[in-house]
């Protein structure tokens, strides 16, 4: 058929020789079947992880702020690292499903559920961290538009901080449906499937009643369109309002116009090796590697060559400018040769060397299509990022403007147990939607079947290999 | 009055849409085609008209927006005037670079919900809702077109089968 023609040229996105109905077996099976014992395995592991920084975030709560590494002068270190760390991680599942629907390249169809999955789990762990830091979490509310009982003394608008509140939480709900919008049809095919009555009811409860009538399909599409629409400006503006958190104020190191592009692309390109991460297990423990391929794999690593290249020239010109302004203050900026030879240099380094060297190595094509160096460079990246933002606030805020008042900072076992907590957390949802989810889109995977499909493409191309 | 309809079976797509278009072409109505996945071109093909929900997220776009200009002016300007930072507060325009963030997030946000709102309202998909397919398979690999029969199932078999249809059932509906 003409209509599902694509060019010869372009790699198979579907391998080996499936029907719609393979899709439905291969996507259903992980939720049918049993778990094996490394998912149990990685499973308790993450609970007691989860379970441990649950313990410390009682104790904050309980004792204070206190037990914190914190002080006068770096009043926040670990946990805005920590929030802005996951809330850039979460970057990646709305580019893959919005920005790339827009673009119409279908190779995220096979990952953008799982991305998105990541997106939710992430921006969750961020929330944490400032209602945690709030030290009374029970007043958190107070950040919403409500009149306090003084008289109607209100937010403050002109606040980046309160501009986060509108943002994150805008950025999860809208994800949040986005997501579900399109998970529907996939529910509905597991509900249609299922065997066991109980299993049947919640996927019933899952799928909304999902029919798959012709003119739902036509709302769905609409749906997804503007949704991705208003995702893309959305999921730029989250990460442009994170790094106006910094910029807005007047730190030197902070105080950057080149903040906002910078962050942006920080968040996509750690999103995108957090994807890399998760994914590179996933497809291996669901037997999803005819779905998930190498192209996958290598395409996101151009994304990650591009925004970590971005990346790199940001430094680079932070680094020239603090230089070139030759002011003192700026001499102590994160990215400065203050910072390069003072106590934080290992810190200094550490970013340099996970963020800027270490990605360098995928613009070799035998790195960026291997799983293994692919999975490697992703954690180093994970890394990386975190160093970034621990450099920026850490760095920064360590040596301020009267050098009486410098000092450093150490996280307390408290602080690193939060942390451990949250990846735990997160990686207990993401292990749980693995075995409940339908973890690819497979309505939307049948709908490229017959242009990228391995047979398919073979069958219209004739058999040069 | 019979309530009987024909229940056509498909497995491909392409054959699908040469059966719709053909069936079109008879005159024959069709009250429904339910599908595993969203089919390019079907809507037109069927004769359906083109959904509205683009409109009305424009629409609830502006809401979100008169909303966040309504509040930021309210609390800020009208209600509670603060000094922050220097920044003017004697009237919204004034003030108003402070609030773009707040502006864009709440368009988005009325945009967004509630259109998505609108969109399982008019599908009728909620929680606890029913599923209203007749037969499983079409989640998974199969097409199921509906047409109503006023006494001509004859015709109407001949016409499916010759279309590619895969089985045809002839049910009443309730």
């Amino acid at each position: 058929m003409s209509s599902h023609y694509e060019a010869p040229i372009r790699e198979p996105l579907i391998l080996g020789k499936k029907s719609y109905h393979d899709i439905t077996e291969d996507i259903a099976k992980p939720i049918e079947g049993k778990a094996n014992k490394n998912w149990y395995i990685a499973f308790y592991i993450a609970l007691a992880a989860m379970l441990w920084g649950f313990g410390c975030i009682f104790y904050t709560v309980g004792t204070g702020i206190g037990t914190w590494g914190l002080n006068k002068n770096i009043q926040w270190a670990w946990d805005i690292t920590n929030f802005v760390w996951w809330v850039g991680i979460g970057h990646a599942g709305t580019l893959i499903s919005a920005v790339l629907l827009l673009f119409r390249q279908k190779w995220r169809m096979a990952i953008n559920r799982s991305a998105e999955a990541m997106t939710i789990f992430a921006v969750f762990q961020a929330g944490l961290f400032p209602i945690i830091h709030m030290g009374r979490p029970w007043d958190g509310y107070w950040v919403l538009p409500t009149p306090n009982q003084y008289g109607s003394l209100w937010v403050n608008f002109n606040s980046p901080l309160l501009w986060d509140v509108f943002a994150i939480s805008t950025y999860l709900s809208v994800s949040l449906v986005f997501w579900w919008t399109g998970l529907l049809p996939d529910f509905a095919m597991i509900r249609d499937r299922a065997v066991k009555p109980f299993q049947k009811k919640i996927y019933s409860l899952l799928s909304f009643g999902w029919s798959g009538r012709a003119k739902d399909w036509q709302r769905f599409e609409e749906v997804s369109l503007v949704l991705a629409g208003l995702a893309t400006p959305l999921v730029l503006s989250v990460h442009t309002i994170v790094s106006m958190d910094f910029a807005t104020s007047i730190n030197p190191g902070w105080h950057s116009t080149i903040f906002p592009p910078y962050f942006v692309a920080g968040a996509i390109f750690s999103g995108f090796a957090m994807v890399q991460t998760l994914l590179g297990i996933m497809r291996k423990v669901t037997n999803l590697e005819n779905y998930i391929t190498r192209l996958h794999i290598e395409y996101m690593n151009i994304v990650i060559i591009l925004t970590g290249g971005i990346v790199a020239i940001a430094y680079a010109s932070e680094f020239f400018i603090a230089w070139y302004t030759a002011s003192p203050y700026e001499n102590y900026t994160y990215l400065s040769v203050g910072a390069a030879t003072g106590p934080y240099a290992w810190a200094f380094y550490s970013l340099i060397f996970f963020n800027i060297l270490t990605p360098q190595l995928l613009w070799f094509k035998k790195v960026r299509t291997s799983f293994i160096w692919s999975f490697i460079i992703s954690i180093a990246i994970n890394i990386g990022m975190w160093f970034e933002r621990f450099d920026i606030i850490a760095i920064v805020l360590s040596k301020g403007h009267l050098p009486s008042t410098w000092w450093r900072f150490e996280p307390t076992f408290v602080d690193v147990g939060i942390f451990i907590g949250t990846i735990g957390f997160f990686f207990v949802l993401f292990l749980l939607y693995a075995r409940t989810f339908p973890v690819i889109a497979q309505a939307e995977v049948k709908t490229i079947l017959k242009s990228s499909g391995e047979s398919y493409k073979k069958l219209r191309d004739g058999n040069h290999e | 009055m019979s309530n009987k309809v024909i229940h056509a079976f498909y497995t491909d797509d392409d054959v699908l849409m040469d059966a719709v278009k053909k069936v079109k072409s008879e005159n024959h109505h069709i009250e429904e085609v339910f599908c595993p996945f969203p089919v390019h071109g079907l809507d037109k093909a069927m004769g359906l008209a083109p959904t509205r929900l683009a409109i009305t997220a424009f629409m609830y776009g502006v809401l979100g927006l008169c909303f966040s200009i309504w509040m930021t002016k309210y609390m800020m300007i009208q209600d509670w005037p603060q000094d922050i930072g220097g920044k003017p507060s004697f009237n919204w325009w004034s003030n108003m670079l402070a609030f773009v963030p707040i502006l864009f997030e709440l368009t988005v946000f009325f945009a967004a919900h509630l259109m998505v709102i609108t969109f399982y309202m008019r599908s009728r998909i909620w929680p606890f809702k029913d599923a209203e397919n007749p037969d499983p398979r079409t989640t998974d690999d199969h097409f199921l077109m509906e047409i109503p029969v006023h006494n001509n199932e004859e015709e109407l078999t001949a016409l499916l089968k010759e279309s590619g249809a895969v089985e045809i059932n002839i049910v009443e509906k309730h």
